[in-house]
């Protein structure tokens, strides 16, 4: 089946001489320890890898989702809580600020009648006393004029017009003071 | 340029016959040894040396694809992964189903790893054959398909439960298994590790031939045909280019179908009941 040359005819392609299996084998037997203990497990692990972290991913976004939402719900909730709690505050001043002017109004109505009447008492006090003090000077003035007129005019009439003007020349200088003078 | 021993050149036979046009032989795939010479066990021809080389580069493109792997691939890592993957998804995923594609993959990527890289030397400058032109090499990855779908049958079934249900399958009337046995025989455990092994062989040696006859055709059209003649060398030359782009096609190709038959083998011996 092998032609002088070395070529193998028929069916002798097709048997293999030892040299040639022994080759194949272990070519072969190199490529499968490198494909079965490195590439494969390799490839696999990196798979099983990616498929862990895209999943852990997914799950992590869901629960980051979930908390967001809670989170967003629980903001919501404060943010109302927050504005009725201001609605309320703001009621509460306005009725305060309500009462509080409302009271100050009442008490300083309150304070001027006092002081309005006191004024008007103290007015009516001084009048009076004026009154009285004028009385009192008039009369005394009066009687005095009428003492010196009546006691000179029995000497002199001349003297009498003398006294008239010394009196009303005393009275100008004395510039007698209400309520004061001599009583 | 120093000179290269004939055992190293391609055709070395016909080495010889001085310039000419050298149609393709299969004493291509018959070089004499340059090493070894006689040895039963270590002879070595340059087909060996083909091999050899072939499987070292197999080796640091499979070691270094490796290295990129990651979960986060770069470039380098993407198209490794994609190889890879083309093996897990396309082939035994989608025969085997998820489960056995994972536990079958060492096995299958072996086989198309093994087959691809041995074929594509067909094509590579300077070494210009395909060690699966030889018998021994597709044999072997037969007889590991074999070995395989059968295993998975015992595996899944038992071996009385594998072997009566592939030679007798349930069914037809008593007597048609006096033919329906041996067919199955054949079929089963005879015909398909054959067909396995010649139609790589096959396929590898035809598209040596192919790609001989063309650049051999320009050779010598261009140096020793005369006037239009020597134009056709242009047109010999462009056909030599497509089939070389239609044998990376085809190393591909083979790879791909013996890995595919070796699944579908695999599947039908773990469905077989």
């Amino acid at each position: 089946m092998i032609t002088a040359s070395g070529t193998p005819e028929g069916i002798g392609l097709f048997i293999p001489p030892l040299y040639e299996v022994i080759l194949s084998l272990l070519c072969l037997a190199v490529i499968a320890f490198v494909v079965v203990t490195k590439v494969v497990p390799t490839y696999l692990k990196v798979l099983d890898e990616r498929t862990e972290k895209i999943e852990g991913g997914l799950r992590r976004a869901a629960e980051a989702e979930s908390q967001i939402a809670a989170e967003r719900a629980r903001a919501a909730a404060q943010i109302a809580d927050a504005t009725a709690r201001a609605a309320r505050a703001r009621d509460e001043a306005r009725e305060d600020a309500a009462a509080i002017v409302a009271e100050a109004r009442r008490t300083a109505s309150v304070e001027a009648e006092r002081i309005l009447g006191a004024a008007q008492a103290q007015i009516a006090a001084d009048t009076k006393a004026a009154e009285l003090a004028l009385r009192a000077d008039v009369g005394a003035l009066a009687t005095q004029l009428a003492e010196r007129i009546v006691g000179e005019t029995l000497k002199d009439s001349a003297v009498a017009s003398r006294v008239v003007d010394r009196f009303l020349d005393e009275l100008a200088a004395a510039e007698v003071p209400t309520g004061g003078g001599k009583v | 340029m120093f000179p290269i021993p004939p055992a190293f050149m391609p055709g070395a036979v016909q080495a010889e016959s001085e310039g000419g046009f050298e149609a393709p032989s299969l004493a291509d795939f018959f070089p004499p040894p340059f090493a070894f010479e006689g040895s039963n066990f270590f002879e070595l021809n340059r087909l060996s040396l083909v091999r050899i080389i072939a499987t070292v580069a197999l080796v640091v493109v499979l070691w270094m694809g490796t290295k990129a792997l990651r979960v986060v691939p770069g470039r380098g890592g993407n198209l490794f992964e994609m190889a890879v993957g083309f093996v897990h998804n396309s082939i035994a995923a989608d025969v085997l189903g998820p489960q056995a594609a994972r536990r079958y993959l060492p096995l299958l990527a072996t086989i198309f790893f093994t087959v691809l890289g041995m074929n594509i030397t067909g094509i590579v400058p300077l070494l210009n054959v395909a060690s699966t032109s030889l018998v021994a090499m597709p044999a072997l990855l037969a007889i590991v398909s074999f070995i395989a779908f059968v295993w998975a049958g015992i595996q899944t079934h038992g071996a009385k439960g594998y072997f009566s249900s592939a030679l007798f399958p349930k069914g037809p009337p008593t007597f048609i298994y006096v033919i329906l046995t041996p067919i199955e025989f054949l079929s089963t455990f005879i015909l398909r590790p054959v067909t396995l092994t010649i139609r790589l062989m096959a396929n590898m040696i035809s598209g040596h031939f192919l790609l001989v006859a063309f650049f051999s055709m320009t050779n010598y059209l261009l140096i020793e045909a005369t006037g239009v003649m020597k134009g056709v060398s242009v047109l010999s030359f462009g056909a030599a280019l497509a089939f070389t782009a239609f044998e990376i096609f085809i190393a591909a190709l083979q790879a791909y179908i013996f890995t595919l038959l070796t699944t579908v083998y695999i599947s039908l011996a773990r469905e077989s009941h």
